[in-house]
């Protein structure tokens, strides 16, 4: 097995709050040792002087759209696009054809990964059959095939009798269940934040309410059934809120924002891009600050990019009619480093919401640089200046907001079990 | 001057904005002639793309465009959620191809206008976006209240009925305020969309406090299929309370005038005699709508450059 040395870099390693400048030496797929005047004999050597060293990224909400609807992303292309942007491992959604909610479908995702993604890939079974809403899915079954949690995700489970047992169940098996909090009575036909953005565009808008009045429900659940609920990209101030009080009380909840909903507000829709439609939609300026804060104090675990490909044809309608998402693998890391560049979080407390606590939520190997961990590490440069082109990108879809933006911070390397799998120099090398 | 396409009032100046109203008054004589046509855009192809189903629109932008004798196509896509054969941006592009001198477009989601404007060469026109804008109906508006007070400067508007899906409220507000005029918008609090105020109007779910000393009063067509039983308990409901007679119509000014975009629900938003006699400006308003038009087609299409220089270029006779 190869032997690396990242050589000058600042190490931040949340699980032990380490941050120096020190090189790293990986060896038979893992972490073998932190220091300097390391035995690097036969060594590759990746300069990291100027870039910071940190366990690879974590990304809690991915659609790869394999199997199904390979025209947006497959494992491959998706699995590619994530290593790029510096995420090791990925939870991807059940929303494939056919949903992923039964253990065939589950091995078939993973078997597929272990072939063609360069990225560590965990599916995210369906909560219920068809993600209709009907009947919960066979849990344990799909946890032995290598489920790491349940969510319906935009299906949002509107029967709260059904949403109960479900969390219930889910203590049986002792995984997150993952809930996209959306009242979809109170949405309606809204795709975009209701407010002065809405009321201007003369779309139709969806209130904050219909976030908020779902994420109260589903803490009242949590607390009910004590089961680990977590919610996916949080968007508005009251849910953000609602989420601190229910941690203060010690109900088991995590949750997640994406690098959009903290960087971006309503206004983006102005010009009727169609690339920031999205659901939950982008919120208002009140809203985001809310969002950042909550990443800051912890009331929001970690970052989750949601990374949703559509094919342009499919972005290319009516704002209505075009399906929300955006891709975001690529972006994240000089999106969200804008939090570090105003000062309002530490590199190495963005890293812990980047890997260490998304590893943590789904109990898996990751986010840590300590000996004998596994060798999964990325090495950004913080100051990088770049223009992005979602067409030079490794997703198959190009519907990103920031196409075309100068982006400041890059992934220079991403190491998956101790092999170089991405760097920018060279492209994505496996497999 | 406006720039290579109409999508809305929002981004007129208010010097856009009177010189349209000022050729509108050269327009609106051509057509009280005897023989009602000029030669001024002759040899130049005109369409509307209507994806969105409108007789009165279409008709006048049709009529604008043949008293200036231009060609004028009517172009209609299926557009069945179900059966989408094409999308907005193929079919525009398609459009686009066949070189036209003008596209007027009309669709029932707000922003489609402003899209097709980014891929066509030809200027786009606005015929109705969802409840975004609905640019002509407001300049119509804008030239009738001129024509009836003799100023837009100084007065008040009150706008009454679904501001939350009305593109000609939205216009409507953007146009009066940008011209000098105090808008008030009335409806029942589910029709006032959120942060209308910042739009520079204010809002009032009394119709009483709406029209108190309003020189015009505007209603708004209700949508009846889709609102009864969701917005307002029911139309009956709406009627009693925010529908215009001549016993509501007293809160507002003496010589106030009563203007709606059509067509009327009678009954509804206006009572029967409201609808047919003064101070009710309604066909005026139909009759202004074609100069308008033709005022906005003139000053868009009929100074761009043609690719051949035309054997006797018509002028505007004035």
């Amino acid at each position: 097995m190869s032997r690396i040395l990242i050589l000058g870099g600042r190490l931040l390693d949340p699980a032990s709050a380490r941050d120096e400048t020190a090189d790293l030496l990986l060896e038979g797929g893992c972490i073998a040792a932190a220091g300097s005047d390391l035995d690097s004999r036969g060594a590759e050597v990746i300069d990291a002087a100027g870039c910071w060293v940190a366990p690879g990224f974590v990304d809690l909400h991915t659609h790869l759209r394999e199997p199904g609807q390979e025209h947006k992303e497959d494992i491959a292309s998706g699995g590619r696009s994530a290593v790029a942007g510096g995420f090791t491992s990925l939870a991807c959604m059940a929303n494939t054809e056919p949903v992923n909610d039964d253990p065939a479908t589950t091995d078939y995702i993973i078997d597929r990964a272990r072939q063609e993604s360069p990225a560590r890939v965990y599916p995210i079974a369906a909560a219920t059959k068809g993600l209709k809403g009907e009947i919960m899915t066979e849990m344990s079954a799909l946890m032995a095939a290598g489920a790491v949690a349940f969510s319906d995700d935009g299906k949002t489970i509107m029967d709260s009798g059904l949403m109960r047992r479900i969390l219930e169940y889910s203590r049986l098996v002792e995984v997150p269940v993952v809930v996209h909090c959306e009242d979809r009575m109170l949405v309606l036909d809204g795709v975009v934040n209701e407010g002065p953005v809405s009321t201007k565009l003369g779309l139709p808008g969806n209130p904050a309410a219909a976030e908020e009045v779902h994420v109260s429900r589903d803490v009242r659940l949590a607390e009910l059934t004590g089961a680990h609920l977590h919610v996916a990209h949080v968007s508005t101030a009251g849910a953000v809120k609602t989420i601190r009080e229910a941690r203060e009380r010690g109900v088991s909840i995590t949750a997640e924002a994406t690098p959009h909903h903290l960087t971006l507000t309503d206004a983006a829709a102005l010009d009727y891009d169609t690339n920031t439609k999205v659901a939950p939609p982008l919120r208002s300026a009140a809203d985001v600050e809310a969002c950042r804060r909550g990443l800051v104090d912890g009331t929001i675990d970690c970052v989750a990019t949601d990374h949703a490909p559509h094919a342009v044809h499919e972005k290319d309608q009516e704002y209505t009619a075009a399906p929300p998402g955006l891709i975001g693998f690529e972006t994240a890391v000089p999106v969200v480093l804008d939090l570090v560049r105003r000062d309002e979080i530490s590199p190495l407390e963005l890293i812990r919401r980047f890997s260490t606590n998304p590893a943590h939520i789904i109990q898996r190997p990751g986010g840590s640089l300590a000996d004998g961990e596994p060798g999964d590490v990325v090495v950004i440069d913080p100051n990088r200046r770049w223009t992005y082109d979602p067409a030079k990108g490794y997703s198959k879809s190009r519907n990103s907001p920031w196409a075309g933006l100068e982006m400041i911070g890059r992934t220079v390397a991403t190491l998956v079990e101790g092999r170089l799998v991405y760097h920018v120099d060279r492209g994505v090398l496996v497999p | 001057m406006i720039g290579n396409d109409l999508l809305g009032i929002e981004d007129l100046e208010r010097e856009d904005i009177q010189r349209i109203l000022d050729t509108a008054v050269h327009m609106a004589e051509v057509s009280e002639r005897e023989v009602k046509k000029v030669p001024t855009l002759r040899g130049r192809t005109i369409v509307n793309l209507f994806f969105e189903s409108s007789t009165r629109t279409r008709a006048s932008f049709e009529i604008a465009g043949k008293r200036l004798s231009a060609d004028v196509v009517n172009f209609s896509p299926a557009t069945s959620s179900l059966k989408k054969a094409e999308s907005i941006l193929d079919t525009a592009r398609t459009l686009d191809a066949m070189d036209p001198d003008c596209v007027v477009v009309r669709h029932a989601v707000a922003g489609v206008p402003k899209r097709i404007a980014e891929v066509l060469d030809a200027p786009v026109v606005n015929a109705g976006d969802g409840a975004h804008e609905h640019p002509t109906q407001a300049l119509l508006d804008l030239f009738t209240v001129q024509q009836e007070k003799g100023r837009l400067d100084g007065l008040s508007i009150a706008i009454v009925g679904d501001i939350l899906h009305s593109r000609v409220a939205r216009s409507n507000i953007y146009g009066f305020t940008k011209m000098g005029a105090e808008v008030r918008v009335a409806a029942p609090p589910p029709m006032i969309p959120p942060s209308i105020e910042s739009l520079g109007v204010k809002a009032s779910s009394s119709l009483r406090e709406a029209l108190d000393g309003a020189d015009v009063v505007m209603a708004l067509r209700i949508q009846s299929e889709r609102l009864a039983g969701s917005y307002i308990p029911s139309i009956r409901e709406y009627a009693n309370t925010f529908g215009i007679d001549r016993a509501k119509l007293a809160y507002a000014k003496d010589d106030a005038i009563v203007m709606h975009p059509g067509p009327v629900n009678r009954g509804v938003e206006l009572s029967h005699d409201l609808t047919d006699d003064r101070p009710s400006v309604i066909l005026d308003q139909v009759r202004n709508g074609v100069a308008v038009r033709m005022a906005v087609l003139y000053l868009l299409t009929g100074r761009r450059p043609r690719a051949v220089a035309a054997p006797d270029e018509g002028g505007l006779v004035t």
